[in-house]
């Protein structure tokens, strides 16, 4: 099986993922410690989850070489995501402006 | 009457029916909980003050749960490997190790959660908790949902691998598939819950 | 029998779909109707027999078909029984209708339950469960749904939904009374009854979710050779892309569902706002929540919900269309690039449901701009569908009365949804009849018209007979002229400013004085409609034991599912031998054709 041979370098990907994921981990609550400002806080923390999450989806769940039907799916549900978490949050916070009755 | 494609891949989509169909339900699973993130910044941006995690949560238990979460993600992608390269032992191995984290991961969360009761927390005491509890707690749903599966793989599902090989190896794919996700979603819970 | 109970062949899971909705279909339609005896007498004990008895006979009649031989007959019969004591049962508890009189709450409760069970466990299971399951697959010459145990599954998780809902009405306190919306602060202080119906939705969103996997797989994954996407029925186009809206707009409403649950049942405050007053006293909660958060997430399901109700029905109409004019299409591409752009929009104009919640012009005008853009595809279809009935030599058979009926009464439909879909013209007709007429112009006379077309159409393929012409000719008319009867008042009704909701149908307004002698009208509509519905169901079950054969073919049809076995023996794969397509799905009057239909699966 030359599977096999392929699969022995994945193998060695994985572990690399698996060390960097650790190093990530350790990062994000180290600069938890430091006590940033909330909006840096919080940036920063997502862009930490956001690479921990795309090394788990494009190595561990095999995505960087998926076919096109499944990340054509997840574009669509990227897309939707985003509407769901940006349209109502911005229809919050530009309401219509009302007069205090006194 | 056999289903074309349960096991080999179509030529011109380049998968077969179960990939697509996990990679589908994932895609539903996202909205599901994007809905609650949506939920818990609609809550915090509206909120007159919200407490900041760390001071509220306990962040080392939250940490050594997220590395059993990673870790079992390791030992789940290799069970997959193992198969791939033929050795049901170390298959029987890597799963059996992916099925003792996710133990405890909810032996964690059990003293976690246990801790919070004791000190009388509960969802009702704040808009902060109930958003907690929630989105832990279906996240620990997804985490036994993902246990149940793959102790049926490693138990009584496992003998599969005697008979349709190739079949039982996608299986152990495609549920590699859900169990990555759930281990993507703690990703995102952990620093947003306990760290901001 | 469990072969037919706990069957994993999709056509077996159709027709359980089927009948389990009609049943749902029925019962939700007499919910309202007892409903519009409330407003058309106001405060006039109701006539419980009157609202009992005609399940009770049509039971028996049907039994009687059925000859006490086991089979659907039997069962549907039974069933029949049963609601019909239900119904009695409904209408003269003490604690809901006091000496025959209904109570406010139990108005409430009917209306709540007749939208949810009309919508959720009617139209869908109906329109993608029993249709998309039996025809889809025959359509793509597939042996089954790619995943058939997981299809099995979404059958009886909806059917344990439909049995929590139907509970429901028994737990004290009655059935939900919220809306079907379910808005906050109301639903998270309701009576038990709405903790139910979370739980039944709960079910039903998961039915809904394996269904829609495997659909979307079957049709990647499953067509034959030769079957590329553009030579796909319209029906199959339609089935697709309300699985995508299903499979991507439904968790939401999960996750809003749990929270209520959390709010009703953990002493949450998700969806309640600090200070609130229930009852003259403060509620003891911590508070903080926001009720329009319910509203975002809920409508960003039930807006897709309303193109998960059309769709389906466009597809069965295009259908029937090209088969009864014998011609192809007029526009078979625009209809899908069509399909397509409105599934998308159809995610981005959720709010347009929420533009008296004090939102800003901003996102007023972006969510008033995308409802504009989303009619565009709508009318495009309309369109198309129209057109192909240029040039054709039309067959005026029972599905094609009601495929015409539908162009013109979604036409209403939709231009009455214009006004609603700005935000000035809203504020007038928000919560007014005016929406219950355009939604219903959609829905009844829309999609159920299509419903009813795509019955009669494939009946002869799931029997092998044929349902009587002149009674199903009797079942549209009537319907047809019941349904403008009871759908064209309300929206006058609307203009003049009376709200929905209202337990007295609007006595105790002044503006609603003028219009208020339209309710016994729609009353009376409503309950003849129900006198022909009645016609088509004995029609349906007399058919299925003496109808006269139908040929193989019988509508000569070109697609797939009628080059199938013969009313497809079950579990025994669909095709004798597998098909393989040459063209498209409309090769009707082919020039120099001997016959004048070509089916897709016949060599050149």
């Amino acid at each position: 099986m030359d599977q096999t041979q392929d699969i022995k370098k994945h193998v060695r990907t994985y572990i690399a993922v698996f060390i960097a994921l650790l190093a990530l981990t350790t990062i994000t609550v180290a600069v938890s410690y430091l006590h940033l400002e909330t909006h840096e806080a919080i940036i920063i923390a997502l862009i930490v989850a956001a690479v921990k999450g795309g090394l788990v989806a494009s190595f561990f769940m095999h995505l960087i070489s998926e076919k096109k039907a499944i990340y054509m799916a997840l574009i669509l549900t990227a897309v939707f995501f985003a509407v769901l978490m940006a349209l109502p949050i911005f229809a919050h916070s530009d309401p219509i402006m009302m007069k205090h009755v006194p | 009457m056999e289903i074309p494609y349960t096991i080999d891949s179509r030529p011109d989509t380049g998968l077969f029916n179960a990939k697509l169909g996990i990679w589908l339900f994932l895609a539903s699973e996202v909205m599901l909980f994007g809905a609650l993130f949506t939920s818990y910044i609609l809550l915090r941006v509206s909120a007159p003050e919200w407490p900041h995690g760390s001071l509220i949560l306990n962040v080392p238990l939250a940490t050594l749960n997220t590395v059993v979460l990673i870790t079992s993600s390791i030992t789940m992608v290799m069970a997959w490997a193992s198969l791939k390269m033929n050795n049901f032992k170390k298959y029987r191995t890597y799963m059996g190790l992916t099925f003792l984290a996710g133990v405890a991961f909810l032996l964690i969360k059990g003293v976690e959660y246990g801790t919070k009761f004791e000190h009388h927390l509960f969802p009702s005491n704040s808009t902060f908790f109930a958003i907690y509890y929630t989105l832990t707690g279906l996240h620990g749903l997804h985490v036994i949902g993902g246990m149940i599966v793959n102790g049926y793989l490693w138990g009584p599902g496992s003998r599969m691998w005697k008979t349709r090989p190739e079949r039982f190896t996608n299986r152990v794919e495609v549920a590699g598939l859900y169990w990555h996700f759930v281990d993507l979603v703690w990703i995102f819970l952990f620093p947003v819950l306990y760290l901001l | 029998m469990r072969k037919y109970i706990f069957s994993t062949d999709h056509k077996v899971i159709g027709i359980q779909y089927g009948v389990t909705s009609l049943v749902f279909l029925l019962f939700g339609f007499t919910l309202m109707m007892m409903m519009r005896w409330q407003l058309a007498y106001p405060g006039i004990p109701v006539p419980a027999i009157r609202f009992a008895l005609p399940f009770v006979v049509v039971g028996l009649i049907i039994l009687g078909f059925s000859k006490f031989r086991s089979g659907i007959h039997l069962l549907v019969g039974t069933v029949f029984l049963l609601l019909g004591w239900m119904i009695y049962y409904l209408t003269t508890d003490e604690l809901s209708m006091p000496d025959g009189i209904m109570l406010p709450e139990f108005y409430n409760s009917l209306g709540a339950m007749h939208g949810t069970i009309m919508v959720f466990l009617g139209v869908v299971p109906l329109a993608v469960g029993a249709f998309g399951n039996y025809v889809m697959p025959l359509q793509i010459g597939a042996p089954d749904m790619a995943f058939p145990k997981l299809n099995m599954m979404s059958y009886w998780v909806y059917f344990a939904g439909g049995v929590v809902m139907l509970a429901s009405f028994f737990v004290p306190g009655g059935a939900a009374n919220s809306g079907w919306t379910s808005y906050p602060p109301l639903s998270d202080i309701a009576t038990t009854g709405q903790t139910m119906w979370l739980f039944g939705m709960v079910f039903l969103i998961t039915s809904s979710l394996l269904g829609s996997v495997n659909f979307i797989v079957t049709v990647i994954q499953l067509r034959v050779k030769g079957l590329t996407f553009m030579r796909l029925p319209f029906f199959v186009w339609a089935q697709f892309i309300t699985s995508f809206l299903l499979l991507l707009a439904f968790p939401p409403l999960e996750a809003a569902g749990v929270l209520q649950l959390m709010d009703r049942l953990a002493g949450t405050s998700f969806f309640l706002p600090t200070g609130l007053v229930v009852s003259g006293e403060i509620l003891p909660n911590t508070g903080g929540g926001s009720p329009l958060l319910w509203q975002h997430l809920f409508w960003f399901l039930a807006h897709p919900e309303v193109y998960v109700l059309i769709l389906p029905a466009m597809g069965i109409i295009a259908e029937v269309i090209a088969n009864n004019t014998r011609k192809p299409l007029w526009g078979y591409k625009s209809l899908v690039y069509a399909v397509i752009f409105l599934g998308f929009m159809s995610f981005i104009v959720w709010a347009h449901h929420m533009f008296l919640t004090g939102m800003g012009t901003a996102i007023s005008s972006f969510f008033q701009t995308t409802t504009m853009i989303i009619s565009i595809p709508s009318v495009v279809i309309l369109s198309v569908l129209l057109m192909s009935l240029w040039g054709g030599s039309i067959r005026f058979n029972t599905p094609m009365l009601f495929a015409l009926a539908f162009l013109p009464m979604f036409g209403i439909g939709g231009l009455t949804g214009l006004p609603l879909g700005l935000s000035s013209s809203d504020i007038p007709l928000h919560d007014t009849y005016y929406v219950i007429g355009h939604f219903h112009y959609v829905v009844a006379p829309g999609t159920l018209f299509a419903l009813f077309a795509g019955i009669y159409f494939w009946f002869p393929k799931i029997t092998g007979r044929q349902m009587n012409e002149r009674l199903g000719k009797i079942h549209f008319w009537g319907s047809f002229v019941c349904m403008n009867l009871i759908f064209f008042p309300m929206l006058i009704q609307g203009l003049a400013g009376v709200s929905r909701r209202l337990y007295d149908g609007g006595t105790q307004y002044a503006h609603a004085l003028n219009v208020l002698y339209l309710n016994e009208w729609m009353s009376v509509g409503a309950w003849a409609m129900a006198v022909f519905q009645i016609v088509f169901i004995l029609n349906l079950f007399f058919s299925l034991r003496k109808g006269k054969k139908a040929s193989e073919n019988h509508w000569q049809a070109t697609t797939l599912e009628w080059a199938a076995t013969p009313t497809p023996p079950v579990a025994h794969g669909n095709f004798a031998r597998v098909p393989e397509v040459f063209r498209g799905p409309y090769e009707y009057s082919v020039p120099g054709h001997p016959t004048d239909f070509t089916t897709q699966n016949q060599p050149s």
